[in-house]
């Protein structure tokens, strides 16, 4: 049994089955990409783990619960945390406020009327959040607005934000898209050594092979709304059905 | 001090020092002096100030820290008011009950109208709130305002709930249970606390000058104070930030495991018991509640001030609810005979033109004034008047560090 089962889930968006009969399991600890040409139903498949979507078949159990019909904030609340395609941080809010919020969402749960205390006076949560700044190398940026931070900063604060709640699943959407080969490869160095150090399970979808195969795992190939191949890094690269899904026809190796 | 940082503490003295020498500093001018008309330090004048001001403050809870625009909070306003109507002519003349009862009603209203507006955001969320308090204003014009007493009694629901156009007006039979009915000279009795009337003042002549103090003004800053006291703790709180992220990037805090629709719901119902705060004010200061005070163009101007003195500031809600006091009450009063008494120096002929350049601006125009300057605020200042007074601020600064920098000497860093 994996920490993330997903069983024939379909989705249909009017004319367009966006996602048929996927069946995926995600075992605890491990790094599994889900990989797949454009319009293959990754960004569907992302959101219905998430309680953005709901799946009009099958089920999706976090842990031996069901996610379903759950709002996003509980499906958080239970333990999958997710880093989008652009970072989305507390644009206007300085870092250490940004990294203050998930860790007062941990202690307090989804609601806390605290409207007397000085925010500065929760030192639970300030020494969290300065801690979790530190481990990501963000101490001296405390008290820059997040805003004006560069891309790959604001998608390092991301991750610290979600690690900050330690999230049992960390979901990654795209997470190296737009950024150039130096923030790419920072990235993959911070993933690596998050699921090296963490007793957490990383899924991640892309399309950047180099990342892809770099950090995961496990590989599933998603295919016009359905797993094409599951298997390891080395077995889908020659993998012929992969081939066909991404070149649009088997080719032989030249 | 008071749980608060060293900036806010300094921002909460002057704030205490502005209001309570309020009489000073709003009169300037000796009694008498051409320039007597400026002169804001009335008792009607100041209540006001600060009565706009917590409405202003409360206001900007919600729209300054959530980003949420409700175009409705005058109904809040109007409820606050007949709520304290209400306690005047049932239980007594005493404030205290009246603003309670004033918090506690708009609070109720505020759960029920924010539950449901809330729904949407955006456009939708400020249309919902202005069709609820339109749908309050027709309620307290007519409909809650027939007789509900039966055509042949005279009692207290003679003219229904809210005395539609006329208003809600305190009479001689009110009950008042727990206060005299009558005073002794047989008339309607005043608000007051614990015996001490709201109407009450008391002059002090400085040579010219003529300051007055009245009760109903102090009584008022005291309660605008705490409000603002009280602001300045929602602000600085666990609460305020969440509020903040949610005008930040509310997707970000659903998939941070917060759910922001509790913190919405419970920010409209804070700025909404503000409100109604300032409607059983505006009661206290002048017994009468009229439905006009729940029209949209009194929800129109609480959004002015806000953006005026700065949305999302402490002190900018306060400033602008002043500001806009001041020019409607002041301008207004300004008319030809003045202007003509102004440029009286110029030679007639021009005389005459500079008064037909003025005169749209001010008396009736003076709308057209606030317009204007609303729009240069808009435009140069985003951050409203208290922008203006940081960029000042800072260009004494600057100079001040641009000096000590040619002395030679380093200032350490913040």
């Amino acid at each position: 049994m994996g920490i993330l089962e997903v069983k024939n889930v379909g989705k249909r968006f009017g004319g367009l089955q966006a996602l048929s009969d996927v069946n995926l399991s995600i075992a605890e600890r491990s790094v599994h990409a889900i990989i797949g040409p454009n319009g293959a139903g990754k960004s569907t498949l992302l959101n219905c783990l998430v309680g953005k979507l709901i799946p009009d078949t099958g089920s999706v159990m976090f842990d031996g619960q069901s996610v379903l019909g759950r709002k996003p904030h509980e499906i958080n609340q239970m333990g999958i945390s997710r880093v989008f395609q652009t970072p989305e941080i507390f644009g206007d809010l300085s870092v250490l406020e940004n990294m203050m919020i998930p860790c007062f969402a941990k202690r307090d749960g989804a609601f806390e009327l605290n409207a007397i205390s000085n925010v500065l006076s929760q030192k639970d949560v300030v020494e969290r959040a300065e801690h979790m700044l530190e481990e990501m190398n963000m101490a001296d940026k405390r008290h820059m607005t997040s805003s004006s931070m560069s891309r790959g900063d604001k998608r390092r604060l991301e991750i610290g934000m979600c690690l900050s709640q330690e999230p049992r699943l960390l979901l990654l959407d795209e997470p190296t898209a737009g950024m150039a080969r130096a923030d790419t490869n920072n990235t993959i160095d911070l993933l690596k050594q998050i699921s090296e150090e963490r007793d957490i399970t990383i899924a991640i979808i892309e399309h950047d092979m180099h990342v892809v195969f770099s950090l995961s795992q496990r590989i599933t190939v998603l295919a016009q709304g359905t797993p094409l191949v599951e298997d390891t890094p080395d077995n889908i690269k020659g993998h012929p059905k992969v081939r066909e899904a991404y070149l649009g026809e088997t080719q032989t190796a030249a | 001090m008071l749980g608060l940082n060293k900036q806010d503490t300094r921002l909460l003295l002057l704030v205490v020092i502005l209001t309570m020498a309020a009489p000073f500093i709003l009169n300037p001018f000796p009694e008498g002096s051409a320039m007597a008309q400026f002169n804001a330090g009335y008792p009607d004048l100041m209540q006001r100030f600060v009565i706009f001001g917590i409405f202003a403050i409360g206001f900007n809870i919600l729209f300054g820290l959530t980003g949420y625009l409700s175009f409705g909070h005058a109904a809040f306003l109007g409820i606050g008011s007949y709520a304290a109507m209400w306690m005047f002519k049932v239980l007594g003349m005493n404030v205290l009950p009246a603003l309670a009862l004033s918090v506690i009603m708009s609070g109720i209203f505020a759960v029920f109208i924010g539950y449901i507006s809330l729904r949407r955001s955006g456009i939708y969320f400020s249309i919902l709130t202005l069709a609820f308090a339109m749908m309050s204003y027709s309620l307290a014009y007519s409909v809650l305002a027939t007789d509900m007493d039966g055509p042949d009694k005279q009692g207290l629901l003679q003219k229904g709930l809210t005395g539609g156009e006329t208003g809600l007006q305190l009479t001689l039979q009110d009950p008042r249970i727990l206060g005299q009915q009558t005073t002794a000279e047989g008339n309607i009795p005043v608000p007051s606390l614990f015996g001490l009337e709201m109407r009450s003042a008391a002059e002090l002549n400085v040579g010219d000058w003529v300051f007055t103090f009245s009760a109903g003004y102090y009584f008022a800053a005291f309660v605008m104070l705490l409000s603002f006291y009280l602001s300045i703790r929602i602000f600085r709180s666990p609460f305020g930030l969440v509020l903040k992220s949610i005008k930040s990037n509310q997707q970000r805090l659903n998939y941070t495991g917060m759910n922001p629709k509790p913190y919405m719901l419970a920010a409209f119902v804070i700025s909404g018991m503000y409100a109604g705060l300032a409607g059983g004010l505006m009661a206290s200061m002048d017994p009468l509640a009229g439905p006009e005070r729940m029209f949209w163009t009194a929800s129109g101007e609480v959004v002015l001030m806000t953006i005026l003195g700065g949305v999302g500031t402490l002190i900018g809600p306060v400033l602008g609810a002043g500001a806009i006091k001041y020019m409607e009450n002041i301008l207004s009063k300004i008319n030809s005979d003045i202007l003509h008494t102004w440029f009286a120096f110029l030679p007639d002929g021009l005389e005459d033109f500079v008064v037909a350049i003025i005169y749209p601006f001010i008396g009736k125009g003076w709308h057209l004034t606030l317009g204007i300057i609303f729009m240069l605020v808009v435009i140069f200042l985003p951050g409203g008047l208290v922008q203006g007074g940081q960029k000042i601020a800072g260009m004494f600064r600057g100079k001040k560090a641009a000096d000590e920098k040619a002395d030679g000497k380093t200032t350490p860093a913040e």
